[in-house]
């Protein structure tokens, strides 16, 4: 898991409520999207006019927004298709942290794994966020699980326990749980006299 | 942790009674401290308390996972990093690989033929990697290949009391039989391959009670659309959903993995249905359904695992389903769903800003004025597959309507079997003679133009069909989708137009 602790930059408002999966990139990119790296794939129907004409009215292709490091989005974000290619789009393009007052529970989990925090915010935090956006940078610190406005207000959030200090600490999902092969065990030992037609 | 392991009761469905020393559940109680009380458990209850190897903290847990299914668009990848790393599969008989995304459904395909979007790699490694590592894999020409979510339950390959996992948000569809199922993205894919576990958060339960009497051509699809419009988009956003009620317990197998397969489109990662009779008749003599002494001792367990009477759900949600006319959405999530025999909603109905421009948005984007009627809409391709709609029930009842008539000279009538069981199972009843007869296409089984097998087909064409998602460019560019039942885009593809098959 890449590490992440304090992120201090532009946020991108996209305040849509529902962007699903299929808007973070398109499926036509799942494929293609390994030749010509993942950044270039995200949002691409809004991003392009026709193949791959920038389409100058997005806000990702205006300064200074397609320099930020934070989205602020809607109800509901990344609902839809668990593509994982999603947050790498995220991540490839800048995005570090993605605030919203909700969002798909797969995208949700795959952010942690590529270094993409979500952060759960009330509509109207969000909305403050998004109006002072152009005034300056936020401040999203993970250890201290508050986000900072441009004016200097600070808003609390909540994230999952494990996934938070694994995400401080850098640390590999699998070898860490590779390391708990004891209860694994002693689980499975249990469980295959009690279902043996499972494994 | 011993404590959860303790808790495992399905021998003796009389005895409730919370083994103490537990946890203290970090979730809200419906009625505040439960630590000491006997307690009924809900079938989610019962499974998530199974499947326990260790509390993380919090509210996550390390779970034991029972199957992992894989498909070539999300398989292939952690295959190649798991190599990469140079682990292994944990447990490789655990785990079933198949080709269904990528490939392509025309007749006389080959192996690894694809659409126009390419892929051919990615179905390469994942037949290459999961033969070296010992997986159960069906190639593109084996008999048992199909969608990921319709071979599960026709292979037995996953049975009640299971946790499933796969890297497709559709997996939710598997819990129709009673398990446990939910999407996962490819790192977590990765995970479950080197570990046969995986770190969750437990969600809240809810239950949704269908009651009420089906009335003509209203259908499971149906159902679920209505449940959708009526909570709402988000209503399932930390949820696992069980659905239940008078309508579900008569409810076949294939209608139940219908409405669970859509549990994630009002964003509830599980759902399903406890496993009963029903469901047990529909495993007995599958190939991978346990045999001999294995296939009594696991009915038993099997019975053990309905929710106890009297147990508690965070949510409660009854839908009557008595003058539910079917549905067919006019918007751009699934959540915008209506009668047939309606009008599309006007945005100023919306009182929230937010709500009210996505609601604009998707008219504009499906073409549509606000308060005209739905039906009547004159509609480009007719499509009829995918895991929500692809089972032999659904390709019946829409030959029943097609049966002796033409589709509208203008409409492109596409059917695609959601596995290769489905097709000759339907070919042997001789539908695929009505489909042709009918004008439609007849293709080899797979996802097929449910995402964007078919973009180059189905580019800003107004399509109705028997899928599950009406996204903005999902089936392709300014490709505008109308969600609906088998029998109803039957229907809409005889008459050219939105139709309401109880008009006949």
């Amino acid at each position: 898991m890449e590490a992440l602790r304090v992120i201090t930059g532009i946020a991108a408002p996209i305040m849509r409520s529902n962007v699903d999966t299929d808007q973070i990139v398109p499926s036509k990119e799942l494929v293609r999207v390994h030749s010509e790296g993942y950044a270039a794939s995200l949002f691409a129907t809004w991003r392009y006019i026709g193949d791959r004409t920038i389409n100058p009215d997005f806000l990702l292709n205006q300064s200074p927004w397609r320099n930020a490091a934070i989205l602020l989005s809607a109800e509901n974000f990344g609902c839809g298709s668990s593509r994982e290619d999603a947050p790498k789009a995220l991540r490839a393009f800048g995005i570090r942290v993605v605030i919203a007052p909700s969002f798909g529970g797969i995208f949700f989990n795959n952010c942690f794994r590529n270094g993409v925090l979500p952060v759960e915010l009330p509509i109207d935090e969000v909305q403050c966020l998004a109006k002072q956006a152009i005034d300056g940078v936020v401040t999203v610190d993970l250890e201290s699980q508050s986000v900072t406005a441009p004016d200097g207000q600070r808003f609390g959030f909540q994230s999952p326990g494990v996934l938070r200090q694994m995400m401080l600490a850098g640390v590999d999902e699998i070898d860490f749980i590779l390391s708990l092969s004891a209860p694994i065990g002693v689980f499975r030992q249990t469980d295959r006299a009690l279902r043996p037609w499972i494994y | 942790m011993r404590s959860a392991r303790g808790r495992r009761q399905w021998q003796s469905t009389a005895d409730h009674v919370r083994v103490t020393g537990k946890r203290k559940s970090p979730l809200p109680e419906a009625d505040g401290d439960t630590r000491s009380v006997a307690v009924s458990q809900t079938f989610f209850e019962k499974l998530w308390d199974q499947h326990v190897i260790a509390h993380l903290g919090q509210d996550t847990y390390l779970l034991q996972i029972d199957r992992l299914l894989m498909h070539e668009l999300s398989g292939a990848q952690p295959l190649r990093a798991l190599e990469a790393a140079g682990r292994r599969p944990d447990s490789p008989r655990q785990v079933f690989a198949m080709i269904d995304h990528l490939v392509a459904t025309q007749p006389d395909r080959g192996i690894d033929d694809v659409g126009p979007s390419g892929g051919a790699q990615m179905i390469r490694d994942t037949r290459i990697l999961s033969k070296h590592y010992g997986l159960t894999f069906f190639d593109t020409d084996d008999a048992r290949q199909g969608i990921v979510h319709v071979v599960g339950p026709e292979q037995g390959i996953v049975q009640p009391g299971m946790t499933v996992v796969c890297g497709d948000s559709h997996t939710s569809t598997l819990g129709g039989i009673g398990v446990l199922a939910w999407g996962v993205g490819t790192s977590e894919v990765e995970h479950v391959l080197a570990t046969q576990t995986i770190v969750q958060a437990k969600p809240k339960t809810m239950l949704v009670r269908f009651e009420g009497r089906l009335g003509t051509y209203v259908s499971p699809k149906d159902m679920v659309l209505h449940l959708i419009a009526s909570i709402g988009i988000e209503a399932g956003i930390g949820y696992a959903v069980e659905f239940g009620g008078s309508v579900m317990r008569d409810m076949p197998v294939e209608g139940r993995l219908t409405i669970c397969n859509m549990s994630i489109e009002f964003q509830a990662k599980y759902g399903f249905v406890a496993p009963d009779d029903i469901t047990i008749d529909y495993l007995r003599g599958r190939a991978f359904s346990p045999v001999f002494e294995h296939w009594d001792a696991a009915v038993a367990y099997w019975r053990g695992l309905r929710s106890d009477s009297g147990s508690r759900y965070e949510r409660e949600v009854v839908i009557d389903m008595t003058d539910v006319a079917p549905q067919v959405t006019w918007g751009t999530n699934p959540a915008h769903a209506c009668a047939i025999d309606s009008v599309v909603p006007q945005p100023r109905s919306f009182i929230d800003p937010v709500e009210r421009e996505s609601v604009e948005r998707a008219l504009a984007y499906m073409q549509l004025e606000p308060g005209a009627k739905l039906q009547g809409t004159k509609i480009d391709v007719a499509y009829i597959g995918s895991c929500t709609n692809g089972r032999l029930s659904d390709l019946r009842a829409a030959a029943d309507v097609l049966k002796g008539r033409r589709i509208a000279p203008h409409v492109l009538g596409i059917c695609i079997p959601g596995s290769t069981v489905v097709k000759r199972a339907a070919e042997e009843e001789g539908l695929d003679l009505i489909f042709k007869a009918a004008g439609f296409q007849w293709h080899e089984s797979g996802c097929g133009m449910c995402a964007a097998g078919g973009a180059h087909v189905l580019a800003g064409k107004r399509v109705i069909g028997t899928t599950n998602r009406n996204f903005e460019g999902r089936q392709g560019p300014g490709t505008r989708t109308h969600l609906a039942s088998p029998v109803t885009v039957a229907q809409s593809a005889i008459c050219g137009e939105i139709a309401d098959p109880r008009v006949n």
